[in-house]
């Protein structure tokens, strides 16, 4: 699989790519309602409050949903491979891909966290089937 | 709506030339807007309002110095393929609070000429989404819809033969519309679809809309000379969900349920009072959503509607009479000829695949990532 694009990242998101180069999943969750949140924002998404800290996450999710991408967005991705909406055990939902073959994949599957490195250190939380 | 309040009125309506045209967007704008001005016996010396967007960064302004007006009301909001119902709403509150007297709603693309839509949709790098979504490679905005469908074959029975008589209706349509990309081709089978390339599974190149060039637009106003071409702005209702794909909680239920509910609460009706729906089919499974959404089948009961045949010419559930964008045409943002495809079938011009005495319609777009939903009624003012 490869990984072209490499994100740009600032001052709200720079403590979840930090997490990354240690294999860390970290998210949001609100100081004031406890609700966690992805991606991260200046405020909570769900109470508007603006005092939030990261925690790292289980990396324990199911599959939301998900599909076999069949041809490249752009230069550099190489299809087919399968993205998902991946529901996480702490509530929020991420994008990410499941690094197994079509066959294996179905809604409401139970899967884990694994990392992929990008190029310049950050990597990218993949997922693969429990068990798998 | 409140009867202190001015009636609005659509008192013309018309295409540009559509499917691979060589023309500029605004060369193809002109047409549109000159041709809906006709239609309504006006010109564009008495337009004060515009709204309009896809031409350049000030597309309203672009629009109205290429048509040589001052106009007195402009709007172009951005908000994908919805935005053209999003516009009835802004032109009625303008027209009723005196603001301007006459607006055009407007579209035009050369997208298939100018080759100008990619796979992978437009990244802009500063956005959550680039940071968050595009480093998966997900297809833009095709993914999304692929997993909304993925879902929606897990829940629902029959849910891929479903997706496939969308196809099936919608090009049945196109064949009565000369209009149609698709005129003078044939009826298409589920193998068609089904066996067609895969894009993002579990959508094929079939379950996709067209890409053509094309656009159209529509003239409002509150003084109506010809009752009996004029069609009433009942009801109207919008909601904006999401631009991540993560942000919806539930993929099966979508911003429709909110846009509808308050556009049939405006107009006082309810589904079964609609005689022709016109919803934006960007892909098949975004017509099983939408219908489910606006309350014309229950979650996961679109798909035995359309099995039932009831959507096809002839059918009790006359849906996407033009062909839709599946087979018709679809210009990137198809909101604007959904519209004009209502107004005409409300005024009885639509020659073979006219719906018998149609008094009410339904236009629903939808844009982005089932991002924006608007939801606008329609009803012969005579």
């Amino acid at each position: 699989m490869t990984f072209p694009y490499l994100p740009i990242e600032d001052s709200i998101s720079a403590p979840y790519w930090e997490g990354t180069r240690a294999e860390e999943l970290r998210l949001q969750k609100c100081v004031a309602c406890s609700k966690f949140q992805h991606y991260p924002r200046a405020l909570c998404s769900h109470c508007g409050h603006t005092n939030l800290e990261w925690q790292k996450v289980s990396g324990q999710g199911i599959i939301d949903s998900w599909t076999e991408v069949m041809r490249a967005p752009q230069e550099g991705f190489e299809a087919p491979y399968i993205i998902a909406r991946v529901r996480l055990a702490e509530g929020p939902i991420m994008l990410s891909r499941i690094d197994v073959s079509s066959s294996e994949v179905s809604c409401d599957q139970p899967v884990v966290l694994k990392w992929q490195h990008l190029s310049d250190g950050r990597a990218l939380p993949l997922f693969v089937p429990v068990g798998g | 709506m409140q009867g202190v309040l001015p009636e609005v009125f659509i008192v013309g309506a018309a295409e540009c030339d559509l499917g691979v045209t060589n023309k500029s967007i605004l060369e193809l704008q002109g047409q549109a807007v000159t041709r809906a001005l006709a239609d309504a016996g006006l010109s564009t010396r008495d337009v004060d309002g515009i709204a309009t967007n896809g031409i350049s960064r000030f597309s309203a302004t672009q629009l109205a110095d290429y048509l040589g007006i001052v106009p007195s009301f402009t709007d172009s909001s951005f908000a994908g393929g919805s935005s053209f119902e999003i516009y009835v709403a802004r032109a009625v509150e303008a027209l009723r609070s005196g603001q301007c007297t006459t607006v055009v709603i407007s579209f035009a693309s050369n997208q298939r000429s100018a080759k100008s839509r990619s796979l992978g949709g437009v990244i802009e790098h500063h956005t959550p989404e680039a940071q968050f979504e595009t480093p998966f490679g997900p297809l833009f905005p095709l993914s999304y819809y692929a997993m909304a469908a993925q879902r929606y074959l897990h829940e629902v029975p029959h849910g891929r033969a479903a997706l496939s008589e969308v196809a099936i209706s919608a090009r049945e349509w196109a064949l009565l519309n000369p209009a149609a990309f698709r005129y003078g081709t044939k009826s298409l089978t589920p193998a068609d679809i089904e066996r067609a390339d895969l894009i993002s599974s579990p959508l094929t190149n079939a379950d996709c809309c067209l890409v053509t060039d094309g656009g159209g637009a529509i003239v409002l106003t509150t003084k109506v000379v010809d009752k009996k071409r004029a069609v009433k702005v009942i009801g109207y209702g919008e909601a904006t969900t999401n631009t991540s794909m993560t942000s919806v909680d539930d993929l099966m239920v979508t911003g429709a349920v909110e846009s509808g509910k308050r556009a049939f609460a405006m107009a006082g009706i309810t589904p079964q009072d609609i005689d022709v729906v016109e919803v934006y089919d960007s892909f098949t499974i975004t017509v099983l959503l939408t219908l489910e959404a606006l309350g014309f089948a229950p979650r996961g009961g679109a798909a035995e509607l359309m099995l039932s045949g009831k959507t096809r010419p002839g059918g009790s559930f006359p849906l996407n009479t033009s062909g839709g964008g599946l087979s018709y045409c679809h210009p990137g943002q198809y909101g604007i000829l959904l519209l004009i495809e209502a107004v005409r079938q409300l005024r009885g011009e639509c020659g073979e695949r006219q719906v018998p005495h149609a008094k009410r319609a339904l236009a629903h777009g939808t844009g982005g990532i089932f991002s924006t939903h608007a939801t606008v009624i329609l009803e012969k003012a005579s």
